[in-house]
């Protein structure tokens, strides 16, 4: 078959089809060993130092740099580095540890300024250069972070109300009649401990994977078109498509930036519910 | 390009290999970690620095400000003393000015007295004196005078006398002239 792939969009005679290979990794030193059968086998180096990998580290250690820069020798009138660092901070400090979780919000902030930062590097990897790819995208750092905070939140509501406390708070709501429990319950349950990390790790992952995606068609397909032979239509509407795809960068430094935040929001938000007494 | 087969049953909602997880889970531990020893409690240590700075700013204006009230009460309080000596100085000044010029009337009155008394009784004495001296005189003269024109001798003394007499008396009602 004769396939012509551009960056995953798989365009075969005429009529272009997609898969996700775009978003598959792609190990740094390949040593797969192809089977007779056709399957690959991979090697550890093949799984484990891969692009992707490799981004997820270059972002954790910008953020660590970023971090320890600003923070660098502070002073009561900051300078104007410190200044950068201290309106960061206080965003998340302030306006997400305070007003969320109030009361006992600062052995928090660590988490959530590391949260925040993480997942925005990371995402905004997905408008720059040289990766042009949201880390995000990929399910399993998603998921990754969506497991921690599951188990932070519920690890320290478990602390402050012991284990049998806690599952009672979290299942049985105030003032809802007995027989509704049956019911109520298990809906509870299922929202608190199922859907909370569920839905985290998925809208972290399909904004960035669908927003990634949306660049891939604009730009490829774009260029795909414009670069068509004899049709000028194909061209024009090429044209068209490349120019939109930077209204759809600026669209994704918007959306990489709001997810960040929305996990960030989220997880004090949870931490706040598994605190609280009462419900 | 190699690529990793990544199509698991759910597509890409589950990661093919747990790698990613994995190394995402660690990584953001480490950032945590960062932020909990170096970095939160470095922004913490300027926050509180800041506010203590701050507080003792404050501390510092009031006491200023306080240091300032209390010193002007003090320069009002010691102008007031001033004045009130000021006061005290002029009235003691009037009244020993008041004092000085009675004295110095009461004296020159008596001086002015003295004077006169002096002046009176000098007078006085010179013009008995002369009194006298013009009654031995003028008796004299007068007597000799008349026996000359009347070319008698007055040997009866006791008319001489009392016409002599009668003349002074005269000549006494007659003012003194000065």
């Amino acid at each position: 078959m004769a396939h012509v792939t551009v960056g995953g969009v798989l365009l075969e005679g005429q009529a272009p089809t997609f898969d996700a290979s775009a978003f598959n990794s792609q190990p740094m030193f390949p040593s797969a060993v192809w089977t007779s059968s056709g399957g690959a086998q991979y090697t550890w180096t093949d799984v484990w130092i891969t692009n992707h990998i490799c981004m997820a580290v270059i972002g954790a250690a910008i953020v660590i740099a970023f971090w320890l820069i600003v923070s660098h020798k502070m002073t009561i009138v900051p300078s104007k580095r410190q200044w950068f660092g201290e309106y960061v901070y206080n965003i998340i400090r302030n306006g997400v540890g305070r007003e969320m979780i109030g009361e006992g919000y600062k052995r928090f902030v660590p988490w959530l300024l590391g949260l925040f930062c993480f997942i925005l590097v990371n995402n905004w990897f997905g408008e720059f250069f040289p990766f042009m790819f949201p880390t995000f995208s990929k399910i399993g750092f998603a998921w990754g972070l969506a497991i921690l905070t599951w188990l932070l939140y519920n690890y320290v509501g478990i602390r402050r109300h012991g284990f049998g406390h806690y599952m009672k708070k979290m299942t049985i709501p105030d003032g809802v009649p007995k027989p509704l429990l049956i019911l109520i319950a298990p809906l509870e349950f299922i929202s608190n401990f199922l859907t909370r990390p569920i839905t985290l790790g998925i809208r972290l992952f399909a904004n960035l994977f669908a927003g990634h995606l949306m660049v891939l068609i604009f730009v490829v397909g774009g260029t795909y078109l414009l670069t068509w032979v004899n049709n000028v239509a194909y061209n024009i509407a090429g044209g068209a498509s490349l120019l939109m795809s930077f209204f759809i960068f600026a669209l994704e430094l918007l959306v990489g930036f709001l997810q960040a935040y929305v996990f960030t929001v989220l997880t004090a938000q949870y931490v706040s519910s598994a605190l609280s007494e009462g419900h | 390009m190699v690529l990793l087969e990544e199509q698991g049953p759910l597509g890409p909602l589950l990661p093919a290999h747990l790698s990613e997880l994995v190394i995402g889970v660690v990584l953001f531990i480490v950032i945590v970690l960062v932020m909990r020893k170096v970095v939160v409690p470095r922004f913490e240590k300027m926050y509180d620095e800041r506010a203590d700075a701050i507080r003792g700013g404050m501390e510092r204006a009031d006491k200023a400000q306080a240091d300032a009230a209390a010193a002007l009460a003090q320069y009002q309080q010691q102008l007031a003393g001033i004045n009130d000596e000021a006061a005290q100085i002029r009235d003691k000044a009037k009244q020993s000015g008041v004092q000085i010029q009675a004295e110095a009337r009461v004296k020159a009155e008596d001086e002015a007295q003295r004077i006169v008394a002096n002046a009176r009784t000098q007078v006085a004495a010179e013009r008995s004196q002369a009194v006298e001296s013009l009654r031995k005189d003028v008796g004299s003269m007068a007597t000799v005078l008349a026996g000359k024109i009347l070319g008698e001798s007055l040997s009866d003394d006791t008319r001489v006398k009392k016409t002599v007499d009668s003349f002074i008396d005269s000549l006494d009602s007659e003012p003194v002239k000065k």
